[in-house]
């Protein structure tokens, strides 16, 4: 068995972990919930964040200006996306939906090889959170322990914008129910195009807060989609409570399965999905399938 | 209880919550072989969800179902509709891009026999095809065969969503609101077409036009707020004053 | 439907006689669209008859290839190439599909997903496996007494399990389970009130598309000679249901011609620019907006064809 510390640096981890497949995830769930497409590129807006997060502290020397800029940029091309490619789609089958978005990830994919090169670029964390600290004995870096709190903090924050606020309001109306936020007098236009927008800019936003944990390298969004669609499986489409809750346990999954199943580490947060999928199909928060 | 044997359909007192809403509180009901029963009742009096809890569609709260002697209780709405129990819909509920043929084709091969055949042809099962031609014939769709079902006219759309329901050779049909939506016209056409089905089809028809449940039903039940209001013969019903009050009163 | 038999018949000629007046490059390229036409095709069983759309089809393909790595690495012979492929991947299937198709619609693309995804883990750590690296050196056996060494045997052997899983699946189209697969598409809860237990055929065509994957999957790694995880990955389904809609769903011939549509475009565009990505991304974005009927599609709607 591991040291008591070494088990605390690891639920560490997997806590700031958790937080970044929360961002992603929630993006994921609102942007299900309201215009009922599973967004595949939403991995592309996490590399976008990221890439956008490089070139903002590269010629500004700034990460925090990076850190709200980005996400509004990655927020601007989601809306882009939306007006062009999604709206003409609605009418047709959700699949449609789907397959757009598949597209989408080679576009920019290549788009970012491109621009920034293919190979692996690291981004310097913030000169605040550049040390480490040292926490029950274990010592970790202070910028993990500063996306934790920052993550955490802004899982309230959307928290209290959606349960909270009159926009809040229409957009769990128009989860639930399309056709009433049309009734509400909401030009339900403006808000897919607001909650696309506003999704990709969560997925940018943790795009920037990975840069200095894990890189930015061009396929990297391909490779975070998965466990964030995994989240999503785990805590039930549409639902905030089960994108919060799910995150944290594949975020803890997941480093817990390195430190333990070096061997198999990959292979346990599809352990922990089957379980729960067998357990409850519609996954843990949410509503029953039929 | 009509006379006549064993019921062939034993519901006893059947409920169903949504929420706190009870949609259907305590409804026992008898239906012999070969009987016609009309359930009617104002809207949301709970015949819809009756069907449902019926035909294994949704769970009863409390209750049981039995028929021909055996509970059905719970059980899924294929093995429901497979001991010889088959329902049509209020809204059209078809095989939209299929043609008149393999719809009621497809509902006559439901048996399940030879439906897992991945190699052998349509043709080489002429049972499923011979049944799918007499339904046609019973709710007269013979002329239109291999017009999509997508192109048919409203009540042509209505006659095959009965016709789809039938093609599985029933004992029991249950029709829910066969007529709606339809003209004077197609109303008195799909009465007469009804009123043709061979008499070993027993019938539960769920109605709102009192002119089909008079030429149609052996016995009524009203149904108010998912509760058996009154039970008898049409006539009977009709002098009820309770449910002349809620139901006959009100239009 | 003569005049498609004919059709067949002339287009399997023509692939059998293709290595006879073209060159080693383009063969290869033939073959690989005639493999990558077998998984397709698989797929839009699932896809375009029964309505089921599966992100994690690169299961079964993975399965295929390294079943068939292994076994012909260790026992060369007929029933490492053409029984063990099929079943294993038949056997996956039959697991994953009992998870997924207890849901539908976008619960089920995520589901198929990730559990192919699962397998990519697997590949991509386990030693005996060979890891990241694959199995490589897969000798071509024997099979049914013809030795596949041989260039052209092995064209012809590849010609002809295309067209039999081909023929097998358009046999199984216009089958009672076929139309029966139609009526779950085109109204599953009316299926299930007329009496079909319509899980268990979704399962059943789960696994005959796995299985078939598994065929295309043995086939690639007898092709190339070795198997990497790749073949495990998500993008591998994506890219199989980007040839069934280029292709024109619902319509097999399409998804072979989806395949083409592909491997063509990849091997043109990738010879004349590094952006090739940025062409497929934008090819398919365009498509599913103003072409969703596919090839197959456009081409009705111009010759007036119907199905």
């Amino acid at each position: 068995m591991p040291a008591l510390p070494d088990l605390f640096a690891q639920a560490l981890n997997g806590l700031s972990y958790g937080v970044l497949l929360f961002l992603l995830s929630v993006g994921l769930t609102l942007i299900f919930g309201m215009l009922d497409v599973v967004n595949l590129a939403h991995g592309s807006f996490y590399m976008l964040g990221a890439y956008a997060g490089l070139t903002l502290i590269a010629t500004t020397g700034n990460f925090w200006l990076a850190l709200v800029a980005a996400p509004l940029v990655v927020g601007g091309i989601g809306a882009v996306i939306e007006r062009s490619c999604l709206r003409p789609l609605y009418r047709r089958q959700p699949l449609d939906q789907v397959l757009l978005t598949f597209g989408l990830i080679y576009l920019f994919e290549d788009l970012v090889k491109w621009i920034w090169g293919g190979r692996i670029r690291s981004i310097p964390a913030p000169d605040l959170f550049s040390g480490s600290v040292t926490v029950l004995g274990a010592t970790v870096p202070s910028y993990r322990l500063f996306v934790i709190v920052f993550g955490l903090g802004m899982a309230v924050a959307v928290w209290l914008l959606i349960e909270r606020t009159r926009l809040g309001s229409i957009i769990r109306a128009g989860v639930f129910d399309a056709e009433m936020t049309g009734g509400m007098g909401v030009n339900i236009h403006r808000v897919f195009t607001g909650v696309f927008a506003f999704g990709a800019a969560l997925g940018g936003l943790s795009g920037v807060i990975a840069g200095p944990i894990q890189s930015a390298y061009p396929p990297m969004g391909a490779s975070i989609l998965i466990p964030a669609l995994i989240v999503v499986v785990v805590g039930g489409l549409g639902s905030l409570k089960g994108s919060l809750v799910g995150s944290l346990i594949i975020g803890q999954a997941e480093t817990f399965g390195k430190a333990w199943l070096p061997g198999a580490s990959m292979l346990m947060i599809y352990l922990v999905m089957a379980a729960i999928v067998l357990l409850r199909p519609q996954g843990l928060f949410g509503r029953p399938l039929k | 209880m009509t006379a006549g044997g064993a019921p062939l359909l034993v519901a006893e007192r059947l409920t169903r919550h949504f929420g706190a809403l009870t949609a259907v509180n305590g409804v026992s009901l008898d239906i012999a072989p070969r009987e016609r029963r009309a359930i009617i009742g104002p809207n949301g009096a709970g015949k819809t969800t009756l069907f449902n809890l019926i035909t294994g569609s949704l769970a009863p709260s409390a209750g049981r179902i039995l028929f021909d002697g055996k509970p059905i209780t719970g059980l899924p709405p294929h093995v429901v509709a497979r001991r010889g129990l088959s329902r049509s819909f209020q809204r059209t509920n078809l095989f939209p891009k299929l043609t008149v043929l393999e719809n009621l084709r497809l509902a006559a091969a439901a048996d399940g026999r030879g439906s897992y055949s991945l190699l052998g042809g349509i043709a080489r099962l002429p049972g499923p095809l011979l049944r799918a031609r007499e339904a046609a014939e019973a709710v007269g769709l013979t002329d239109r065969l291999q017009e999509q079902a997508s192109r048919l006219s409203y009540g042509e759309q209505r006659q095959l969503e009965v016709g789809v329901a039938l093609a599985t050779s029933p004992k029991l049909l249950l029709l829910d609101e066969p007529t709606a939506g339809m003209s004077p016209e197609e109303t008195l056409r799909m009465t007469r077409m009804l009123e043709g089905l061979p008499r070993e089809v027993t019938l539960l028809i769920i109605e709102h036009d009192m002119d089909v449940v008079s030429s149609l039903a052996d016995r009524v039940t009203v149904l108010h707020y998912g509760e058996v209001l009154s039970e008898g013969s049409f006539q009977e019903v009709k002098a009820d004053p309770r449910v002349y009050e809620v139901y006959l009163g009100s239009g | 439907m003569i005049a498609r038999l004919a059709a067949f018949l002339v287009l399997l000629a023509a692939a059998a006689a293709f290595p006879l007046f073209a060159g080693k490059y383009p063969v290869t390229l033939l073959q690989e669209i005639l493999i990558w036409g077998v998984f397709a095709m698989s797929l839009d069983l699932l896809m375009g008859y029964a309505g089921m759309v599966s992100f994690g089809h690169s299961a079964f393909f993975g399965v295929g290839g390294y079943v068939a790595a292994l076994a012909l690495t260790a026992y060369p012979g007929t029933l490492s190439a053409l029984a063990l492929p099929p079943l294993a991947a038949g056997l996956a299937a039959l697991v994953i599909g009992f998870f997924s198709i207890r849901v539908s619609g976008v619960y089920f693309i995520m589901l198929t997903l990730a559990f192919s995804q699962m397998f990519y883990a697997v590949a991509f750590q386990a030693a005996w496996l060979g890891a990241e690296d694959g199995i490589v050196g897969v000798p071509r056996a024997s099979v049914v007494g013809i030795n596949l060494a041989q260039p052209m045997s092995f064209h012809l052997y590849l010609v002809a399990l295309v067209a039999l899983g081909a023929l097998f699946l358009w046999r199984v189209v216009r089958s009672p389970f076929g139309h029966v697969l139609q009526g779950i598409h085109e109204n599953e809860s009316r299926m299930q009130a007329v009496g079909y237990a319509v899980n268990r055929y979704k399962l059943l065509a789960f696994v005959i598309a796995g299985m078939l994957a598994g065929v295309a999957g043995a086939l690639y790694t007898q092709l190339v000679g070795s198997i990497t995880p790749d073949a495990f990955l998500w993008t591998t389904s994506g890219e199989a249901l980007l040839m069934v809609i280029i292709g024109g769903t619902g319509t097999l011939g399409g998804a072979v011609l989806g395949a083409g549509a592909f491997i063509l475009l990849q091997s043109l565009v990738s010879s004349y620019t590094e952006r090739w990505m940025l062409i497929l991304g934008l090819t398919f974005i365009l498509l599913v907006l103003f072409a969703p009927g596919g090839i197959v599609g456009a081409l009705r709607g111009r010759v007036g064809l119907r199905a």
